[in-house]
């Protein structure tokens, strides 16, 4: 085993265009499949970060009926669904199992202090929220505990908005003008980043009974609600329907989701798409595999006379076939290797490049791509070999 | 030790049937010196093929040591090329990317010997035939003669019992070349059967028993 390992190096060195060929086909693609799962897998975990960092045990609540649900009388009437309300969301608080719950309203207006002004979304929200998204102030305090159905005059701005409005000078305890309305500024949230949709930084949120007011209507944009376990999500959602059908009629006209089911929607399609994305480069190295086939063919012609020498000398088919099958196998390993330390080294430059997107390569990925890479160094050295082994030795003995 | 009987070989070139071969018949005893000599194209190679069992006959039987070789499978095949036959070629055939020493050693390698036991006999081997000085040159850093011995070392590492030499002083000059013959005889003596093919009439005569092909026949035979 040795010596034939050691033959087939010096084979190999004494060939050393045709080796680089093929080293460069397979690690090419070795490093593709991991550099491209790497990057699959990357984003998929990124988004589910994202939404973990949504909050845990997340229950959302929006109005109107989720287009699966098909065909219900009041579509069919051509009704519009039934408002969510805050009276809806208080409703929902008695559930045990309901840590926390968070009335939320959007709109956009003109937000100003002074001489400076700018549009910004505007988000009515309750004290519940900063605890549910898990946001933290950098100064001041949250909207206050208390009647949901109160329009206290006051606001939390992000650190943006904050810097764009008031510049150096303080903006806690100063008014801000929001639309046809001033605001006290009581506190200024900590510019941690960003969570899916919301980008801290640039949030104006006030009461969510002045957004209502403000934009001048009744309807929630959505109620989101924490569960305290996640095994009562279920229970909880099914409440939630319940609830609010009782309350709205009798019309099931309200969509409840769970963080969970939009998570593993998002983690199916992001899998499938790592799997295709790796599925479509070992392909491209199967195709190497021709590379290959045409390489060890060259390779077996340019040593005819070897080949017939060492049959003369005694070899047997069987140890020719084993002496080139052994020769591309080296060479795959070799070049699967090193496209290993390639894809490696090309996810670290992405990791450096995007920080925010953690792009490992899976551990199937890897195996997949080594083995993958053996298997048809094998197999497309198997044509190769068997001719070497057919060789005739007078004729490979002639030939100079 | 060697008996062909009636042994034809053909090769189809185009639409023709060259005969190489034709109805030729021997027998060789063990020890024996023997020279084939003849005209360019008479067979002389092909004959030397056979009995070193690269190539089979179309027609006819070759027995060796009593075994009828021509019904071998090629594994059976390989291993007595491997163990009772030795082959000197006109032009070497060294691997050129391997060192004199690794040279002689592959027939080791092929019948399956443990690499301490290999380098001793590579080494006694080598220092018998005077080129153990050169066991780490590569063939291209050797004269021709230096070439032919360590071939001649590689041919007889597994001591055979039957050594065949095609031209193997065809490259070489009229000094390395009779230095080989020497050397060739010199193995002669202590017992192998050697088998020579050579063009050079003088070297020819030097064999006890010289075969002269004509047309793929062996038409006669002298004794010194
Ligand atoms: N593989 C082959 N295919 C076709 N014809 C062949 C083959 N090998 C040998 N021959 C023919 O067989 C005949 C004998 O060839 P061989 O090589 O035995 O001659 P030789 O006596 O060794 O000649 P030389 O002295 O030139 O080496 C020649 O006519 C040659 O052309
Ligand atoms: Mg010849």
């Amino acid at each position: 085993m040795r010596d034939l390992i050691h033959f087939c190096w010096g084979a190999l060195r004494g060939f050393p265009s045709r080796t680089l060929l093929m080293l460069l086909a397979m690690s090419i693609g070795v490093s593709s499949v991991i550099i491209l799962t790497s990057l699959g897998e990357g984003a998929r975990r990124y988004v589910i970060n994202e939404f973990a960092s949504l909050g845990t045990n997340l229950l959302i609540i929006f109005p109107g009926r989720s287009e699966t649900a098909g065909i219900n009388p009041s579509t069919m009437m051509g009704e519009t669904p039934r408002d969510l309300t805050l009276g809806d969301a208080q409703a929902l608080t008695r559930h045990r199992n309901v840590r926390r719950i968070a009335p939320i309203n959007v709109g956009s207006a003109d937000v100003s202090h002074g001489s400076r002004s700018r549009e910004v979304v505007i988000l009515g929200a309750s004290h519940e929220l900063l605890a549910l998204r898990h946001w933290e102030l950098s100064q001041g305090r949250f909207l206050p505990k208390g009647d949901l159905d109160r329009a206290t005059p006051v606001t939390v701005i992000g650190s943006k908005i904050r810097d764009e409005l008031f510049g150096a000078k303080q903006a806690l305890g100063e008014w801000l003008r929001i639309g046809d309305r001033r605001f006290r500024v009581i506190g200024i949230l900590a510019s941690e980043g960003r969570s899916i949709g919301v980008d801290v930084q640039e949030t104006v949120i006030i009461p969510v009974a002045s957004a209502q007011q403000m934009f001048n209507t009744s309807s929630l944009f959505r109620i989101l609600i924490e569960v305290k376990s996640r095994e009562a999500m279920e229970p909880v959602k099914q409440f939630v329907i319940d609830t609010l059908q009782h309350r709205h009629q009798g019309e099931k006209d309200i969509t409840a989701i769970t963080q969970d089911a939009v998570l593993a929607t998002f983690d199916r399609i992001l899998s499938a798409l790592t799997y295709a994305v790796g599925g479509i480069a070992a392909i491209s190295l199967a195709v190497a595999g021709i590379l290959i086939m045409n390489v060890m063919l060259v390779a077996v012609s340019q040593r005819t006379s070897e080949i017939g020498l060492l049959k003369a000398l005694g070899a047997t088919p069987n140890q020719i076939i084993t002496l080139i099958l052994t020769e591309a196998v080296m060479l795959s390993a070799l070049g699967a290797t090193l496209g290993v330390a390639l894809g490696e080294l090309g996810s670290l430059l992405i990791r450096n490049a995007f920080p925010d997107i953690p792009a490992y390569a899976p551990g199937w990925a890897i195996i997949t791509a080594v083995s993958v890479a053996l298997i048809t160094g094998l197999l497309f050295s198997l044509l190769p070999a068997r001719q070497a082994a057919r060789l005739d030795p007078v004729q490979a003995l002639l030939k100079h | 030790m060697i008996t062909l009987k009636n042994i034809h070989r053909n090769f189809q070139v185009g639409d023709q049937l060259v005969h190489a071969l034709d109805d030729v018949n021997l027998t060789i005893s063990a020890g024996e010196y023997l020279s084939i000599m003849g005209p360019s194209g008479s067979g002389k190679s092909t004959l030397l093929n056979l009995l070193g069992l690269l190539d089979r006959p179309s027609a006819g039987s070759y027995h060796l040591n009593g075994r009828d070789v021509t019904s071998l499978s090629d594994i059976e095949q390989a291993q007595v090329r491997n163990q009772e036959i030795g082959f000197v070629f006109q032009m070497f055939h060294l691997v050129p990317r391997l060192t004199a020493a690794e040279n002689v050693e592959l027939p080791l390698i092929l019948a399956g010997i443990e690499p301490a036991q290999r380098h001793a006999q590579v080494e006694a081997v080598m220092q018998e035939l005077h080129i153990s000085d050169r066991s780490h040159h590569k063939p291209d850093q050797l004269s021709g003669g230096q070439r032919q011995r360590v071939a001649i070392a590689r041919a007889t590492i597994n001591q055979p019992k039957i050594l065949l030499a095609d031209e193997p002083t065809g490259n070489l000059d009229r000094k390395s070349g009779q230095d080989v013959i020497h050397l060739l005889e010199d193995l002669n003596r202590r017992g192998i059967t050697l088998i020579m093919v050579t063009h050079d009439a003088e070297i020819g005569q030097r064999a006890q028993r010289q075969l002269h092909m004509m047309d793929g026949a062996i038409t006669h035979e002298q004794s010194a």
